[in-house]
């Protein structure tokens, strides 16, 4: 059972409340209409999927309801960080750094 | 290949059952093959059967980082049916039930294939006309089917809570006869030693840890433990660790890995003699052969990497099963597991030729693969010996996300997720 600290309430709470909701950082183009099919198939359907670090989206279905980050590691399932929409994570994959 | 019957196990009982031969060798790789199969679960091992058996590809090997079936094969609840709604996905699964059905026979080893029935229960109004619209389908199809009412479903089912007074009430349900349950761990065996008798290499304890790529054509696998092994084609069929294969292969693949979990309970005496669903209340239960209750659900609602499930499942499943079966209450729950199903937007399977030539792969089962074992060995072996995909595997391309001819079947895979 998670305990996750939600970022906005400022408190941990019980995985229960929250609802994962995918990955995060999925920016929608900016002109789809301009987007050709595999573009468009991309952002619609392809997720990142790595077994280590990966960075979600959550929201505090039960509490607050805001939606927020996390990033954690799909292997080990420790969290290693929350951070508010809009902000950057600090903790990211070897491989995605270099 | 020692043939198994009757007479031979009356004949061993002589020696004690001390000179049976192995089930399959346990040979070191040559440098060579004509086709790598990377994964030796259900669906890797009937590939390789099949290729050898109908296709004669027999220079095979099957590249195993655990042992054979270790996977989802021996993990999940072991329901086979093939009522599934759009032409496409019951045209697979039905081909796989008529595998099912001579299975045990054609590879002289007893897969304990019951057909007991399945019943995928309707609470609303709405899942009963999706209930009807799908045995319609499933009819046009030739597959058979039939709607059934609440009071259809109590005596089929006697010791279910069929009555008005629970929070989702059973209005009916859809029931195929022919479906029902299999002994999973026999079917990954049984493919096994039959693919072992026309001399394919099942190699285990190896993973495979990169792909060799030369100018956009795959030529062999590097392994932990053997070093490089050469292929003429190689076929990805890893279940939850598809997206690491397509990784190392240079590109994508919509998925997302998710623990699936299971249950078992203590044996008790034959009460459940078919299978139940519920999409609704999602949960299903069916009585394995020497009594235990086995219970799945859905899976973790985030991605995962762990063979083992969270709690709040185990939660939701147990109240579905116990709102269903009041009677279940205090049966106790033995054993609990994981798999790693890898899912797909449209709740159906990818198998497909590749961005990178010569390689394939058979993916993105999700939660419900188990059932389609032969036929996807089948179709999958059919699309490895011809580097053509096979009719039945067309439509599960890989690149339907790109042109959007997307197979919806969510409502049919009987998935709340
Ligand atoms: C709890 C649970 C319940 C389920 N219930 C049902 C059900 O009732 N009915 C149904 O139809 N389906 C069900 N399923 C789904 C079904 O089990 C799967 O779809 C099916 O077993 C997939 O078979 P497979 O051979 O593709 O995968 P697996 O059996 O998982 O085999 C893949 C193999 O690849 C190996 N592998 C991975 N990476 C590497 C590597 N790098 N190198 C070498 N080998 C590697 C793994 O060790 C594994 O043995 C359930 C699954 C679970 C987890
Ligand atoms: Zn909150």
């Amino acid at each position: 059972m998670f305990h996750i600290y939600c970022p906005h309430c400022g408190e941990y709470r019980e995985e229960e409340e929250f609802h994962a909701a995918g990955q995060a950082h999925i920016a929608r183009p900016l002109d789809p209409e301009a987007c050709s099919d595999k573009e468009w198939g991309e952002y619609m359907f392809f997720r990142k999927n790595p077994r280590g670090i990966h960075h979600e989206l959550w929201v505090h279905a039960a509490g607050c309801r805001k939606f927020f980050n996390m990033t954690r590691d799909t292997q080990t399932y420790e969290i290693k960080e929350v951070y508010k929409i809009g902000e950057q994570p600090t903790v990211v994959a070897q491989s995605a750094a270099k | 290949m020692q043939h198994y019957s009757g007479f031979g196990l009356f004949k061993h009982s002589l020696s004690h059952h001390e000179n049976w031969q192995r089930a399959w060798r346990n040979p070191t790789p040559k440098k060579k093959y004509d086709v790598i199969i990377v994964g030796g679960g259900g669906h890797g091992l009937a590939t390789a059967y099949y290729l050898a058996k109908q296709f004669g590809v027999t220079n095979v090997a099957v590249i195993e980082k655990g042992y054979l079936g270790g996977g989802n094969t021996a993990r999940n609840t072991t329901i086979v049916r093939s009522n599934y709604l759009w032409d496409e996905a019951a045209h697979l699964y039905e081909h796989a039930m008529k595998l099912w059905e001579g299975l045990s026979q054609d590879l002289n080893y007893n897969v304990m294939f019951s057909q007991r029935g399945v019943l995928n229960l309707g609470h609303t109004l709405q899942d009963m006309r999706d209930i009807e619209r799908r045995v319609n389908a499933n009819r046009l199809n030739g597959i058979d089917g039939e709607v059934l009412d609440a009071k259809q479903v109590q005596e089929l089912v006697p010791h279910m809570d069929c009555s008005a007074n629970t929070r989702y009430p059973v209005m009916g349900a859809s029931w195929q006869p022919r479906a029902g349950v299999a002994r999973h761990d026999a079917v990954a065996w049984g493919f096994a030693r039959g693919a072992d008798a026309h001399g394919v290499d099942l190699i285990q304890q190896t993973e495979v840890t990169d792909l060799i790529i030369e100018d956009g054509t795959i030529t062999g696998v590097k392994t932990n433990r053997y070093g490089e092994i050469k292929a003429d084609r190689v076929g990805c069929v890893v279940a939850g660790n598809s997206s690491v294969l397509a990784n190392m292969a240079g590109f994508e693949l919509p998925l997302e890995s998710h623990p699936l979990q299971a249950l078992v309970s203590e044996p008790i005496k034959p009460i459940l003699d078919t299978v139940v669903m519920s999409n609704h209340v999602h949960g299903y239960v069916s009585q394995s052969d020497k009594g235990d209750l086995v219970i799945g659900a859905g899976i973790d609602g985030y991605n995962g990497y762990g063979q083992r499930g969270s709690y709040p499942t185990i939660e939701h499943t147990v109240q579905a099963i116990v709102e269903l079966f009041p009677i279940f209450s205090r049966v106790r729950m033995n054993r609990q597991w994981g798999g790693i199903v890898d899912t797909c937007p449209d709740a159906c399977p990818i198998i497909s030729d590749t961005p990178v030539k010569n390689l394939f792969f058979n993916c993105g089962w999700g939660t419900g693969g188990f059932k389609a074992t032969p036929g996807s060995g089948n179709v999958f072996a059919a699309s490895l010996a011809k580097g053509e995909m096979h009719e039945l595997a067309k439509p599960f391309s890989m690149f339907r996300f790109h042109n959007g001819a997307l197979i919806d079947e969510h409502g049919a895979a009987g998935v709340a997720h």
